[in-house]
């Protein structure tokens, strides 16, 4: 054994400190196997940590009514049905008890009068369902798994960056990255590696995603024979903030909708009973005077379309502004100033309130926010068990939003949350499992390790003078025109070719001074990924000639109930491509009786 | 704003030295400290060391000292400056120097794992877990906390004395501490540690801290004076003290 890098061995490591990560690498550590939690920021920094309106979880605290069922109904529902059913039922199912431990781990959430955990409105969600800490909900979850994993002794590398994974004979073996600090290599032997490494947004311009959103979790499964699935479906958020152009894309919660907010065009008027559709007709108010009563009695009253789910209303505003009753800098208004009094505002939305006010110069008590889509989430990525979180590689697990499935074709708000926790959770247990089942010694091929260090190196010694920082830039402008919310064959062939471009020039870039905290080095590293899940998402809406959830193609403008039947399934091997239509799962008979109920 | 150009000092550098150098960027609307930074990055120093995360005030990554002022980089707009005035950028000043911005604050990670953890009461005689709103008000005050450090890096104790930071906590734990001995679920008895270990007694409460909190709680007020008044109770309280002596208590 080579002792040329620093090298560690582990029976699992998680790589990501996230929700997803913090959860898996807790269960594992107690079931007793030496597990390594690797994050590429300082731990706490993640992006759980901008989680801003609750975890969906049907605790049944504020309606009794609510119960898994009707939580898996919306879920479903939410996700057009295209969702693996048992990650929804299991989901649905779980996500209650991972909150009430979240509270025996110290989280405090806002409370009903009789003192339980008070849940709030939120889109596509039958009964107010969101466990919350005012609009900070992710800084509360992922703070209190921090100090839980930090009190259980978990050994946690920070700003370690894994480019690689390692398999021997088809088998997880190991994981191959860089410290950020002084730009050395480190090797991770192990048996399992969990990803809990998020999303992609980073590929697109505007984003309400952190620096870290950058495929990596993505790309290191694909790199070593994952499949992937339904990379086609991306969420973009209907309320990004718009204005000024430094804030362009950062969120803006829904909470503030479901907090009694509601979206206006530029003539003063309520759009989004406009745009109801068929699908969401039966269950959503059609008028102003219903929507407003539905806040404080719902069950005589159905639900405001201001809260119809997140693909719905970012389409809404789409059309609202290309017609020409946008806001004056290419939004629509959210307006709660006028609805809600200005203590209730700031108790329930202190952080948009300082948002605003320090960003924007605008005060949300008094005047109505300019909002916007902006690219938010991946329902798309590693294709899992629905129970174990296994991938097709043996050893290598994914939970979080690195993971596909749970989502279907759109994710409802406050599904993330509850998604870490339900499945990180799983993600620990079941490859812990699987390491203490396989005993003996893990080999790395150094062969391979070396091969990947040289590469990683390569910008080094580049001199084509390509700037890392100018491919990213072309990529985000590149999805953002051609891979946005309305698609059409035309656009994403081009975008194919563009990114054929940008993947010539990346090989052709070349980075400045040393290898101590280069971000220049980092990114060009970064781009490896960028490009290969900016690629994986313009085939798969290349490949899905409908439009459903997160994927609406112009030239395709229907749900096909045959599509609506398949993943797209996407994989590479040798370096190319290959997709395929694979069917569903097929639901059980006792869980399709719940959507036949209620038609 | 006339200008068109912003134009900034920033620190570039490593631990066995370094020096201030000028670069100019064009102006945006909106724009914050943050994005000068990346704009100096993506056009004449791709190397420039900055941590930063979500670039809205929530992951607490790129505290630094702007015109010597401690603040977040990514909250702190243009145009709160003069015109044309020049900026200074330089990494915070209490811990080890990394490279350019970026700073070694793995100080912080270290105290905190010192911390006794919440150490659960039993629960409700129907198995719920009940607490009140006005309970855990005050709590959740400290759990707005996110981990910037500005508090620490202001903290005179540690700022120009590297040698106390050895026995010496600092406000962010401090604020931790009392979120823990405040929380209305926890049974556990952090008085002696307080005491002890952390160095509480070493804060005379000049409030440089609070000042800094680019999430507004009261560190000094609300955690670091009632942690002291436990630590006054419990060891200093005359009567107590008398009580223990006739018992002949320790």
């Amino acid at each position: 054994m080579s002792d040329k890098y620093e090298t560690h061995e582990y029976d699992v490591v998680v790589i990501g400190a996230g929700g997803a990560g913090l959860r898996a690498a807790v269960e594992a550590s107690a079931l007793g196997v030496k597990t390594a939690l690797i994050c590429k920021s300082l731990l706490g920094k993640a992006h759980t940590v901008m989680a801003e309106g609750g975890i969906a979880a049907a605790l049944g605290n504020v309606y009794p009514e609510d119960n898994w069922k009707v939580h898996f109904r919306d879920t479903m529902r939410g996700g057009k049905m295209l969702n693996n059913w048992r990650m929804a039922q299991l989901h649905a199912q779980e996500a209650p008890e991972r909150v009430l431990e979240l509270e025996e781990w110290g989280a405090l959430f806002d409370r009903t009068q009789d003192g339980r955990i008070l849940q709030r409105d939120f889109g596509g969600h039958r009964y107010a369902r969101l466990a919350h800490v005012g609009d900070r909900t992710g800084l509360e979850m992922i703070r209190t798994l921090q100090q839980h994993a930090v009190h259980k002794g978990i050994d946690v590398y920070m700003e370690c960056n894994i480019q690689r994974l390692l398999t021997d004979g088809g088998r997880m073996a190991g994981a191959f990255g860089y410290w950020r600090e002084s730009g050395k290599f480190v090797l991770f032997k192990t048996k399992a590696v969990i990803l809990g490494t998020g999303g992609i947004g980073k590929a697109w311009k505007f984003t309400s995603n952190s620096w870290e959103y950058t495929g990596d979790g993505v790309t290191l499964a694909t790199d070593v024979g994952a499949d992937l699935i339904d990379m086609e479906m991306i969420q973009f958020h209907p309320t990004g903030m718009v204005w000024p152009p430094s804030v362009r894309g950062i969120l803006v919660t829904e909470g503030v909708r479901g907090d009694g907010g509601t979206l206006k065009n530029s003539t003063g008027k309520r759009f989004m009973f406009d745009y109801i559709t068929d699908y969401f007709r039966a269950e959503t108010a059609d008028s102003e005077k219903e929507a407003d009563a539905w806040y404080e009695d719902k069950k005589n009253n159905r639900r405001t379309p201001d809260l119809l789910p997140r693909d719905e209303v970012a389409r809404a505003i789409n059309a609202e502004v290309k017609a020409g009753r946008g806001s004056p800098h290419g939004g629509v208004l959210l307006d709660i100033a006028s609805r809600r009094s200005a203590d209730y505002i700031k108790k329930r939305l202190p952080s948009m309130y300082h948002q605003f006010k320090e960003l924007a110069d605008v005060d949300i008590t008094k005047e109505p926010m300019e909002v916007g889509p902006t690219c938010h989430y991946v329902m798309g990525g590693v294709r899992v068990n629905a129970d174990t979180t296994a991938s097709t590689v043996p050893g290598l697990f994914a939970a979080g939003e690195v993971a596909a499935g749970l989502h279907g074709a759109n994710r409802l708000g406050g599904n993330s949350l509850s998604d870490l926790l339900v499945f990180g959770r799983r993600a620990g247990l079941y490859a812990a499992e699987y390491a203490k089942a396989h005993t003996g010694a893990i080999t790395v091929d150094m062969g391979q390790v070396e091969d990947i260090a040289n590469t990683l190196l390569a910008p080094f010694n580049g001199n084509g003078g390509e700037n890392p920082y100018s491919i990213h830039a072309d990529l985000q402008n590149c999805m953002q025109n051609l891979v946005g919310i309305i698609r059409t064959e035309n656009e994403l062939r081009q975008a194919l070719k563009e990114i054929a471009v940008l993947k010539e020039r990346l090989k052709k870039v070349s980075v400045e001074g040393h290898r101590q905290y280069n971000p220049g080095w980092h990114l060009a590293l970064d781009l490896h990924s960028l490009l290969s899940v900016a690629e994986a998402a313009t085939l798969g809406a290349i490949e899905r000639k409908e439009s459903r959830g997160g994927h609406t193609r112009e030239d395709y403008p229907e749900a096909d109930p045959q599509f609506g039947k398949v993943n797209i399934v996407i994989r590479k091997k040798n370096g190319e491509w290959t997709l395929t239509r694979e069917p569903l799962p097929e639901m059980p008979d006792e869980l399709k009786a719940l959507f036949e109920e209620k038609k | 704003m006339a200008d068109t150009e912003v134009t900034m000092r920033v620190w570039r550098g490593d631990a066995s030295g370094g020096e201030f150098k000028e670069y100019r960027v064009p102006a945006q609307e909106g724009m914050v400290v943050l994005d000068v930074v990346h704009t100096i990055q993506a056009t004449q120093a791709p190397d420039l060391a900055v941590r930063w995360n979500c670039k809205a005030g929530k992951c607490g990554s790129c505290s630094a000292e702007v015109n010597g002022k401690p603040r977040l980089m990514c909250m702190t707009r243009m145009n709160t400056f003069v015109p044309g005035e020049t900026i200074t950028l330089a990494p915070v000043k209490t811990f080890p120097l990394i490279r350019d911005l970026v700073t070694d604050v793995s100080f912080n990670y270290e105290k905190a794992k010192t911390i006794p953890p919440l150490k659960l009461k039993a629960k409700e005689a129907d198995g719920t877990r009940r607490m009140f709103q006005e309970d855990v008000d005050r709590v959740q005050e400290f759990h707005k906390c996110i981990e910037c450090f500005l508090c620490q890096n202001v903290c005179h104790v540690i700022r120009d004395h590297e040698e106390n930071k050895e026995w010496f906590a600092g406000p962010r734990l401090f604020v931790r501490l009392a979120s823990l001995e405040m929380h209305p679920l926890d049974a556990n008895d952090r008085k002696e540690v307080i005491k002890e270990q952390t160095g509480l007694g070493f804060c005379n409460i000049t409030k440089c801290c609070t000042e800094v909190c680019p999430e507004n709680i009261h560190i000094t007020d609300n955690a670091i004076i009632p942690l002291k008044e436990r630590v006054v109770d419990e060891y200093y309280d005359p009567v107590l003290w008398l009580l223990r002596k006739l018992r002949g208590e320790q």
